[in-house]
This record gives structure tokens, sequence and C-alpha cells, in this order.
């Protein structure tokens, strides 16, 4: 019985979330088309519903109508799985991450997190790195030139600002003690980490910017140079896959800094779950408005950044919050 | 310096863009607002009448001649009393490109441009216009200009009868 009510329990949070999230994820993409419509004195989209709100849904209906196309020359099995992944491994991460703090229900305690797992920080991290082969396979077995162009340019771009993002994330562990992302939650409830570890929030949000291939990195897609980069060739749904899946990788990394850097659910007056969404979306709100502000990295500016500022200033940061706990501590 | 100038770029953007999002956007939402077009825009093309209501064509293919896209097609003929007509004349609109060449190389001022631009139809050959639908009965953008009291080897008016012309030159009379 105990069992079953479990499974039941964990079911509905998946719908929840699942849901919660795709919807956002549309609207995330009709926000950005306003808010990036006003930053340039235009409208947006505003004609279908009132505002626009139904937009989403006849962009849907759109896809769904559209040809899909395979390229006749292009690895099929790879083609198909390419966009999957992307949207997948985006997705899973979610299931790691606390939203609010544990309800109370009949003498039950309900943790508002999908599994809390004790190794939440790697999931993370190792998740975001297998969503790497998405963009590389779609790249690579479209057989075009700006697929396998923009399929490179993204894994080396996302490899090279991983490093920085995980070292970034290591003094976070070493202040609260756990892997857990509820611990790391917890351990912020005086403090959020932004304040306490400026250095680390200012290196973890250029690497999630880079992470989410937005400008001003977004090479991989760089539409003058490429077209459209890695999914040039996809078309119809696949597309679609790929499109939502950046915009859901936008709402789990902004989710993903709020329980890093900014204190998660805590803050004062309104309830838990107000002020995790509120920040997400302030974070969701500053992604857009950097596409709508910045120009387009160079390709060896970017490397050189990733390689020569980003990562010598995370190991340096980890050095001194490791001296400072020590002395601390010691 | 060049640090600070690195600075202020990368911040000073973003109160441009934030600001900007609190301006009025400046589209035009066409179906509901309409702007009102400058009288010299060009759009529908018509054909004109002289004052005393002749039309004002010669069917001298210098527009069709003129035309980029080669949407222009007439046959000219020619009445009684000399003057020359277009027997029909057509345009095809879904190959127009409204760069109003057309106007400017007729003699006449018979072609005109128009600023009136919403006639698109779902049907590509309702966009061939004949004659008679190009035909008004106005005098468009100079009325009063009458082709035939200025030039027009004496069809309208016997020769050197108009007020701006001499009477023609006997050529052996002025040898020196
Ligand atoms: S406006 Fe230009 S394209 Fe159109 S009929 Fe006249 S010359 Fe041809
Ligand atoms: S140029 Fe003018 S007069 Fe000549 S054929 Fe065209 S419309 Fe007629």
């Amino acid at each position: 019985m105990e069992n079953y009510v479990a499974y039941l329990l964990i079911l509905i949070k998946l719908v929840l979330i699942l849901t919660m999230i795709l919807t956002m994820a549309a609207y995330l993409v009709l926000a950005e088309r306003k808010i990036l419509g006003r930053m340039q004195l235009r409208h947006g989209p505003n004609r279908v519903g009132p505002f626009g709100v139904l937009q989403p849904l006849a962009d849907l209906i759109k896809l769904i109508c559209k040809e899909d196309f395979v390229p006749p020359h292009s690895n099929h099995l790879l083609f198909l799985l390419a966009p999957a992944l992307s949207v997948i491994t985006v997705l899973l991460i979610f299931a790691a991450i606390p939203f609010a703090p544990p309800l109370t229900v009949l003498g039950h305690e309900i943790p508002m997190v999908v599994c809390d797992l004790n190794v939440g920080v790697l999931f993370f991290i190792g998740l975001s790195s297998l969503s790497v082969y998405g963009v590389t396979f779609g790249g690579w077995a479209s057989n075009s030139k700006y697929a396998m162009l923009g399929g490179i340019r993204a894994t080396a771009q996302l490899i090279s600002y991983e490093l920085p993002m995980g070292l970034a994330l290591v003094p976070l562990v070493l202040v609260s003690g756990s892997f857990s992302l509820t611990d790391i939650v917890n351990a912020q409830r005086v403090l959020p980490f932004a304040v306490t570890q400026p250095l680390a929030f200012g290196i973890f949000f250029i690497c999630i910017l880079a992470e989410t291939k937005r400008t001003p990195f977004d090479l991989p897609e760089a539409e003058n140079e490429l077209v459209a980069g890695y999914h040039t060739e996809y078309s119809g749904l696949r597309f679609g896959m790929f499109f939502v899946g950046e915009y859901i990788n936008m709402a789990l990394l902004g989710s993903v800094t709020t329980v890093f850097f900014l204190g998660g659910w805590h803050g004062p007056f309104l309830p838990p779950i107000v002020w995790f969404l509120g920040k997400v979306l302030c974070l969701c709100f500053i992604f857009i408005w950097i596409r709508g502000t910045l120009p387009r990295f160079r390709y060896d500016q970017l490397m050189r950044f990733g390689w020569q500022v980003l990562i010598p200033l995370a190991l340096l940061n980890l050095l001194i919050t490791g001296g400072v706990l020590l002395w601390l501590r010691g | 310096m060049n640090l600070w100038r690195g600075i202020k770029g990368t911040i000073l953007p973003f109160w441009v863009t934030l600001s900007n999002m609190l301006r009025k956007p400046v589209t035009v939402q066409y179906p509901e607002e309409r702007r009102v077009l400058p009288e010299r825009t060009r759009a529908q093309i018509v054909l004109t009448r002289s004052p005393d209501g002749e039309e004002r064509c010669v069917a001298c293919y210098l527009c069709s001649a003129a035309c980029p896209v080669d949407c222009i097609s007439m046959q000219a003929a020619e009445d009684q009393n000399g003057r020359r007509y277009a027997a029909w004349f057509r345009i095809n609109f879904g190959r127009c490109i409204y760069c109003g060449l057309c106007a400017e190389a007729c003699p006449t001022l018979a072609i005109q441009m128009t600023p009136h631009y919403e006639f698109c139809e779902r049907q590509p050959l309702a966009l061939v216009y004949e004659k008679e639908d190009l035909l008004i009965e106005d005098g468009g953008k100079d009325g009063d200009y009458n082709f035939y009291h200025h030039a027009g080897i004496g069809v309208v008016n016997p020769r050197g009868s108009n007020p701006d012309e001499t009477a023609p030159e006997d050529v052996r009379s002025n040898l020196p």
C-alpha cells in the first residue's frame, strides 16, 4: 500500500512538472519574441488570441503540419535520435531540482522534488555533458556543411565551457558539504551563494549562457554564417524538439542557477514556490535581455575567453575558498 | 583606459535596450491602422484621359519597352483622322514591380501611378487588367495636359495652329 502511494505521488509530480515545463518553454518562446520585439520598438506576435497568447499553439500546429524531411544521405538513426537526446537530457535534470521545501500532508512528508539525489550536482553536470551528443549527432548525421560546422562549434564550445561551470560549482559543494541540491539550497538560508561566492556566480552565469547556446555565445547556430547551425537540415516536429529543447534548457538553467546561487526557494514573506518561480523568471528575462543586447563573439575570442580567463579564475576561486574554509574550520 | 571602454561598452547597451522596451513601438498595425500614403506613391496603374475626354494613350509602345519585367502589352490601331489608339492594352499586375518606369516613359501622360495598393487576388489571372479596367474618366496628375495641343502632326488641329507651335517652315524659302 505504502509503495503504491509513493509511486502515485512520483507519477503525479512527474506529470505536473512535465506539463509545467513544457508550457513554460512554449511561453518562454512567446515572451522572448515579445520582449525582443519591444526592445526593437516592434510589437512582437499579437495576432493569435488576445495579445498573441495563443501563438505557441499556432506554432505547434504549424510545426506538426510541416513535412518531416530526412535528408537522403544522412545517417538516419543518428539523425532521428539527435533531437530526442537534446530534449531528454534536459528534461531528466529537472527530476533532481527541488522546487520548494518538503510539504507535510497527513503526517507524511512529501519532498517537492521528483528524486532527491545525494549526488544531484554530479547528475546535473553529467547530463549536461550528455546533451552535447544531441547537438554533435545532429550536426554530423545531417551530412551538410552548415550543420557540420555548427555541430563542431557546439561541441567545442560546450566542452570548453563545461569545465569552468563544473569548477565554479565545486566551492559550493565545499561550503555546503554535500552534493545534494536540497542541502545546497538549505545552506543558503541566510545568504545566497551569489553574495558569498560572487566570482563563482559570475563564472557560472557566463558558462550557462554558453550552455544554452544563446547570444553572445550562439556560434553553433549563428544564422548569418551557418543558416541555423546543427539543426539546419531538420524540419517539422524534429526541428521543434531542438527548438523547444533550447527553451527548456533556458528554464532549466534558470532553475539550476536559482538552486545553486540565488538561494532556491528561500525568501521573506511570500510562499517558497513563488520565490522559486519568480527567481527563475527573472533569470529568464535576463537571458532574453542579454540576447537583445549583446552581439556574438568571434570563435577565437570564445575559446580564449573560456580557456584562458574562466578556467584559471575558477581554479583561483576554488583555491581561495578551500583556503578560507580550512582556516575557518582548522 | 581600454578596459574602461570595454566595460562601458558592455554595460551601456543594456540600458539602451531596457529603455527602448519602455517606449511605444513604432509599428503601424496594418489592417487596423492605415497610413495616409503620399500622392506620388507608386501603386496601381491607370490610363487617363485628356480634358476633352479622349483617351490619352497613343499606343507608342514606349511604356512597354521601358518596363523592366515586360508586363505591358498592347496592339496599336489608327482611327479615320489618323489618331492612334490602343486596340487592346493589357497590364499584368502579377508581374508589375511598381517601378514607375512606364509612367516616366509615357509622352502623353496617359499611363500614371496611383497610391491605391489594396487589390490583391487569389487567382493570378485576376491580376491581368485589360484596357477597360485601366481606363479612368479623369486626367490624373496633370489634368489640363492635352498631348495633341502641343504635338501630334495635324490630327486634332491643323499643323502649326496650336498656341505654342509655329507654322511649318517652307524649306525652299529659307535658303541663305
Ligand atoms: S511600374 Fe514598372 S513594372 Fe509596372 S508596368 Fe510600369 S514599368 Fe512595368
Ligand atoms: S507610353 Fe503612354 S502613350 Fe505610349 S503606349 Fe504607353 S501609355 Fe500609351
